[in-house]
């Protein structure tokens, strides 16, 4: 297989937190009727990971289902199972009212690897990220200064962040800016 | 600064992560009615000082619109409800008396 490019090449960055890009992230956009025990099998038999409730986000090692709405899922995976699973769904999904979409390559994902991940994001989003309010086993769909993104808690010290392709060097300079060394807040 | 839960998401969002959609429960006259219907529905909507119904979208979250009911002096919000319903539920409209006897906006009160 050719060498993937991802819109910054991995660019990293280590102020307060460690900002890495994912090189590559499988990930499948599905939308459906969660009421409908027949998608949610579909969806949960090949994703291999329990349907999360409102706002949950389940990881379990490189598989992981988020809440992104009422009616929207984002199936993460490998960048190179998420073309067999999209086809399993589609196949799992027929003549269901659903959509299966694989946006691996529309999307670009960052981690935030430190002790000051919470504030990092805190800075950048209209979100409490105290630990009373936000934890792991969370995503909050929201806008990182100008663009929207999503981001969800890997532990109580890293987090993820996914947004669109286009804006990768925007919110990768903006994940800079707020992790500049010197810049702790110190209140989270 | 509005706050207002998205009856979607659960999400308490601040207004930046919103989107205003105008006033609420306005019935659309299209092609084909009369033009008084048509220059009614869109030009003449509400503009009170104190409670009033609007639509708003959650653009930067779940991406749902929805109904909220609040006071344009105050800003106090009574509460917000799904889009999928013609007018306000009780319980809101039971809020909003509970805080203003004697509310009235367009034909409820």
């Amino acid at each position: 297989m050719s060498d993937l490019a991802t819109a910054l090449d991995g660019a990293s960055f280590d102020g307060l937190v460690k900002v890495e890009e994912l090189h590559a992230q499988g990930m499948i956009t599905l939308r459906g009727d969660f009421g409908d025990p027949g998608f949610v099998t579909a969806v949960t038999g090949v994703a291999e990971v329990s349907m999360p409730g409102q706002r949950g986000a389940i990881v379990d090692g490189r598989r992981g289902l988020l809440w992104m709405s009422p009616d929207e899922l984002l199936l993460l995976c490998t960048y190179a199972e998420a073309p067999i699973l999209a086809a399993k769904l589609d196949a799992a999904l027929a003549g269901q009212h659903c959509l299966v979409a694989n946006v691996s390559d529309a999307r670009a994902c960052f981690t935030l690897n430190g002790a000051y991940t919470r504030e990092v994001l805190a800075k950048l989003a209209p979100v409490d990220m105290s630990r009373d309010s936000f934890g792991p086993g969370e995503v909050r769909r929201t806008r990182l200064a100008q663009v929207a993104a999503a981001f969800w808690l890997t532990s109580d010290d890293g987090a993820q962040i996914v947004c669109f392709r286009s804006v990768a060097e925007y919110v990768f300079n903006l994940l800079k800016a707020a992790s500049a060394p010197g810049s702790e807040v110190d209140f989270l | 600064m509005l706050i207002l839960e998205c009856p979607y998401c659960g999400v308490k969002a601040e207004e930046t992560e919103l989107h205003a959609g105008g006033e609420a429960h306005i019935k659309r006259f299209g092609p084909g009615s009369s033009d008084d219907d048509f220059e009614t529905y869109l030009f003449q909507r509400e503009n009170p000082m104190g409670v009033h119904f609007e639509r708003w979208r959650h653009v930067n979250g779940c991406g749902k619109w929805f109904h909220a009911a609040r006071s344009t002096t105050t800003l106090e919000v009574f509460g917000t409800y799904s889009a999928r319903t013609f007018e306000p539920p009780q319980e809101i409209k039971d809020k909003i008396t509970a805080r203003l006897p004697g509310w009235s906006w367009r034909d409820l009160s």
